[in-house]
């Protein structure tokens, strides 16, 4: 379970978090919607400790995330960045293998690469793909191989940094079947952040709304199409008019 | 407060450079503390060696010999003063393997190296890779700079070995066919009062300055601004920075080596 208390987070003038509360259930799929610019990504680097919250705190299965428990927890995490964020050095298979090839989790180079060919065969890319590089794909195949990376090793919690966008329709379905399979099979603990709301209708056990730096409202899935809340509703209804103003 | 206006001009770029050079320490003290603690890559370090030793040494070699054949007219011009001419094999040898080898290696290696290293760990900064190496269980300090540090260390004097003897050789050819000098005597000369505390010197100082340019390249390239301007500033400074610690980093070496 991870949970954040009254995470605040500045850069300068710009307040971005100003006191998020948000609990994720283990073995659950959470959601996260809201407009972009609102730091959404921010927020999840907090909980990784990339981004160094200005207050609040950040436990996960009850642990605060010092250096040493966030290390415990990195250990069986993947994450998928917004922009891919691959290794531009490495070819494509030792992007995706990059744990099984060094560190706790080595194995020999053909195990390895038979592995990264399996899990990008999973996000619907040939095996040829593996012999090239990063700067050879285009923006929505590397997605897929940022995606082929996080699940490489079979973390336990994992991070989708807009998972679908950049894809087309069919693409997108693909990933959206992956990651659902992905949190029911393996049972692994799922963030999601994503504007695309056939996304979160395919992924999501619960919903959480990012809104002016807190959490405007929280709940299940099926709770989201019901409930009356001004700012679900103008979100998931893509209206201009509503509390969301269009210009921020 | 006007009274004081000139005070706070003077003092605020010292008080900023005073705290840039603790953060570059701090940064340095980081790596060290990196260098023995396993993990280790070891082929992060390889593909650094070749990167920075390797393929630096055309540049190397072809200031050095310049420099040398250069190095040689001046002396002979100056020695010429109070028929000094004889001493041109042994000055050259010594202007190279002391100062101007491991300098002008270390700024050459510092105008490539530094800002191909700021360029490249800027890049990734800027892409999100460095914190995909953290996602990903792997420390950046030790899977990028520790090796580029530790191979900058090793090539750098290897780098200025190479130099000083291309400089000295360049030296030679000068002085043979242009100045007259007869071959034998030039090397007989060149050997004679080159001692091994002036070429170990040297390759001491090289140690210290590959430390400096891979450093700089890494400190810059991690603490790089967001976008492709970031990348840009953060390329210059590390050049900057290097080479401006390189020369300073010299005297000082310089007055410990040869003051006593
Ligand atoms: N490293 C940073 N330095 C300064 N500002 C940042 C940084 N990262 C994010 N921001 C700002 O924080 C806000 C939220 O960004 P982000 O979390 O990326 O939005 P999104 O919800 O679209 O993912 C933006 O205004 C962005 O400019
Ligand atoms: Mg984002």
């Amino acid at each position: 379970m991870i949970q954040l208390t009254d995470i605040e987070k500045a850069f300068g003038a710009n307040r971005v978090l100003r006191g998020v509360n948000l609990t994720v259930p283990s073995g659950e799929s959470m959601v996260i919607i809201g407009g972009s610019g609102t730091g959404k990504s921010v927020l999840l680097k907090c909980i990784l400790g990339l981004v160094k919250p200005d207050s609040g705190k950040i436990t996960v299965n009850g642990e605060v995330a010092d250096t040493s428990a966030r290390d415990a927890f990195l250990a069986r995490f993947g994450m998928l960045f917004q922009g891919g964020a691959l290794f531009d050095s490495l070819p494509v298979w030792q992007n995706v293998a990059f744990r099984l090839l060094r560190g706790s989790l080595k194995r020999p180079r053909a195990e390895a690469r038979d592995i990264a060919i399996e899990k990008l065969r999973r996000v619907g890319l040939r095996p040829e793909t593996a012999d090239l590089f990063p700067a050879e794909l285009s923006g929505g195949m590397q997605k897929r191989v940022g995606l082929a990376r996080a699940i490489a090793a079979e973390p336990e919690i994992i991070f989708f940094d807009e998972p679908t966008t950049g894809l087309d329709p069919i693409m997108a379905g693909v990933i959206n079947e992956l990651i659902r399979e992905i949190v029911t099979e393996m049972g692994a603990t799922a963030m999601t952040i994503t504007h695309d709301m056939t996304s979160v209708r395919a992924i999501a056990d619960r919903v959480a709304m990012l809104h002016d730096g807190a959490i405007k409202w929280t709940g299940r899935i099926a709770e989201m199409e019901e409930t009356s809340d001004p700012y679900v509703q103008q979100f998931i209804h893509g209206r201009a008019e509503g509390p969301i103003m269009a210009i921020r | 407060m006007t009274a004081l206006a000139p005070f706070s001009i003077l003092g605020r770029p010292v008080l900023g450079g005073l705290a840039l050079l603790g953060r570059i320490a701090i940064f340095a003290a980081e790596t060290i503390s990196h260098l023995a603690r396993p993990p280790f890559y070891p082929k992060e370090f390889l593909a650094a060696l070749m990167q920075i030793g390797w393929f630096s040494l055309p540049v190397v070699a072809l200031t050095s010999l310049f420099t040398g054949g250069a190095l040689a007219l001046q002396i002979y011009a100056g020695g010429a003063r109070f028929s000094a001419e004889a001493v041109v094999p042994s000055i050259v040898a010594i202007g190279m393997v002391r100062e101007l080898g491991p300098v002008l290696g270390g700024l050459m290696v510092a105008a490539r190296v530094a800002s191909s290293i700021a360029a490249e760990i800027g890049t990734m900064k800027v892409t999100e890779q460095i914190d995909a190496l953290v996602t990903l269980s792997t420390n950046p300090m030790k899977y990028l700079t520790v090796p580029r540090v530790l191979a900058a260390t090793i090539a750098v004097p290897a780098l200025v070995a190479v130099g000083d003897s291309i400089g000295i050789f360049g030296g030679y050819l000068v002085g043979v066919n242009r100045l007259g000098f007869n071959p034998a005597t030039y090397l007989k000369n060149t050997r004679d009062f080159l001692e091994v505390w002036d070429i170990a010197s040297g390759l001491w100082k090289g140690a210290a300055f590959g430390f400096i340019v891979a450093l700089m390249g890494c400190y810059y390239g991690m603490n790089s601004g967001r976008g492709a301007q970031g990348v840009g500033r953060a390329t210059k400074a590390a050049v900057v920075a290097a080479s401006v610690l390189i020369l300073a980093t010299n005297y000082i070496l310089t007055e410990v080596f040869f003051s006593a």
